[in-house]
């Protein structure tokens, strides 16, 4: 039977949990991903939570956006139950079990994207009240049109919930997508000192801004488990001339 | 003034004061009846000159085919679910009952958030959360609640469809066996659901006795609600 529900900020865990969140364009997945080679490479177990939710639900999702069936409370529903399915099946289990778990983007999207939609922020925030604490949120502040031209100079075309076309804020796609992204940076912006995120100024350099989420990172990493199997092929170790 | 309030934090762009029509919920726990005297309701009130909607869990177009293969397949954990339900209800609450209580109907509804939130929280759900979870959802007219016992229920269960494995609570492992965990888990429900009849105004109705004398005693409190407000059977 069910443990009953542990609300934000009161699971016990012995893992670590990582998140970035950013706008499209911040540059917040290449650091999340340069910060997962180098844990692994320390023998930390690392498990990556991917957007993979059972496919019952993402068919809901990808239904409700294509037929364009999804009102502000639906978007945010599916969504939640997304999530939920994530947080049940991919970051509770890998956190008991004490390993570094990583997330691209996290409740604080859903928090800076449902608000600009409509929805009551004290209601989103009840809403995902089941989800776990990251130990550490890095936020990517980014300027939006620094975003802009790294989205617009390569990738697909920009779709229509993500370009916030529902909210009826311009009839041109780019244009709307411009004024979405700048109030999602707003409500960003306001969540900083509510949930401690940690801001990482993302019109630096990506080494300069990998090291300083490497150096946060690694001060809250005491005590957690490592792999034996890492550290006896350490690679650095053999380079120094050991008994092997 | 609207006659129509939110339980919570409601829904955006809703103006209250256009819903004009009535809310009315039947709930009770699997095997009491609901359907059968949802279907005698409309067919009553189609009678004398109701437009008369009706609808139930798992109907919504967005998410009911779904989550209904979700029941049958149960992977999906406990708060999934409950969020799973939710969206399936907030579909319905704004693209069905909303709109036909803008139009008059009267909007008869088997189960509602009652149901979900008893279910949810068997399933381990704190009642705040849920609570606040559901705070979009509108306050009904008259709220239902077909109540028997739980040798009854048994009883009936058994001379129609068998106990089925959700409604038996089969994916908490309350029991041995089917018959086992449908009593622990119905007992469990029937304690939630009588928690809420004083919170959230239920009207008991004793659905023990034939179909006939339950229809009877629905139909007169029905019709009393339809009747608040100039409307007339």
């Amino acid at each position: 039977m069910t443990g009953g529900m542990k609300m934000y900020g009161k699971h016990r865990l012995p893992g670590r949990l990582f998140i970035v969140e950013g706008i499209d364009g911040s540059g917040k997945s290449t650091q999340l991903s340069l910060l997962q080679k180098w844990l692994e490479a320390e023998g930390y177990v690392v498990y990556f939570s991917e957007w993979n939710s059972s496919p019952l639900v993402r068919d809901v999702t990808k239904r409700g956006k294509k037929k364009k069936m999804l009102t502000p409370i639906t978007f945010s529903l599916i969504h939640a139950t997304d999530f939920a399915d994530r947080t049940e099946h991919d970051i509770i289990p890998p956190m008991k079990a004490g390993a570094v778990v990583l997330a691209d983007r996290y409740i604080y999207t859903a928090f800076a994207r449902d608000v600009v939609r409509g929805v009551s922020p004290q209601w989103v925030r009840e809403l995902y009240d089941f989800a776990v604490k990251p130990t550490v949120a890095f936020y990517f502040r980014t300027p939006l049109d620094i975003a802009m031209k790294r989205i617009l100079g390569g990738r697909d075309a920009i779709k229509y919930y993500e370009a916030g076309m529902d909210l009826a804020l311009s009839d041109d796609i780019e244009e709307s997508f411009r004024l979405f992204q700048g109030r999602i940076i707003e409500e960003y912006e306001k969540m900083v000192e509510e949930f401690n995120l940690v801001p990482i100024d993302a019109t630096r350099s990506i080494e300069e801004q990998q090291a300083e989420v490497r150096r946060i990172v690694s001060d809250a990493l005491t005590g957690t488990r490592k792999t034996q199997v890492r550290r006896w092929l350490d690679l650095n170790s053999l380079g120094k001339g050991s008994r092997i | 003034m609207a006659r129509f309030e939110f339980f919570g934090e409601g829904l955006p762009d809703i103006d209250l004061a256009e819903l004009k029509g009535k809310l009315i919920v039947l709930e009770g726990t699997d095997g009491v009846g609901r359907s059968t005297h949802i279907g005698l309701l409309k067919q009553w009130l189609e009678n004398h000159g109701h437009a008369v909607l009706d609808t139930g869990m798992t109907r919504s177009a967005l998410a009911g085919k779904r989550l209904k293969q979700a029941k049958e397949g149960h992977t999906l954990g406990g708060i999934t679910m409950s969020l799973f339900y939710a969206t399936d209800f907030a579909d319905r609450l704004e693209n069905e009952i909303i709109p036909a209580l803008r139009a008059g109907f009267v909007v008869l509804t088997d189960r509602y958030i009652y149901s979900l939130m008893a279910r949810a929280i068997v399933r381990g759900a704190s009642p705040e959360w849920l609570h606040e979870v559901y705070g979009f959802a509108l306050r009904p007219d008259a709220i239902f609640y077909l109540r028997v016992n739980i040798g009854d229920l048994v009883t009936r269960v058994l001379q129609s469809t068998g106990f089925d494995y959700w409604e038996s609570g089969m994916d908490m492992h309350m029991g041995e066996d089917l018959y086992e965990s449908f009593v622990r888990y119905q007992k469990w429900l029937l304690a939630e659901f009588d928690k809420m009849v004083e919170t959230h105004g239920f009207q008991i109705i004793d659905a023990s006795g034939s179909i006939e004398e339950v229809f009877e005693n629905l139909r007169d409190r029905v019709d009393r609600v339809v009747a608040r407000n100039g409307y007339r059977v």
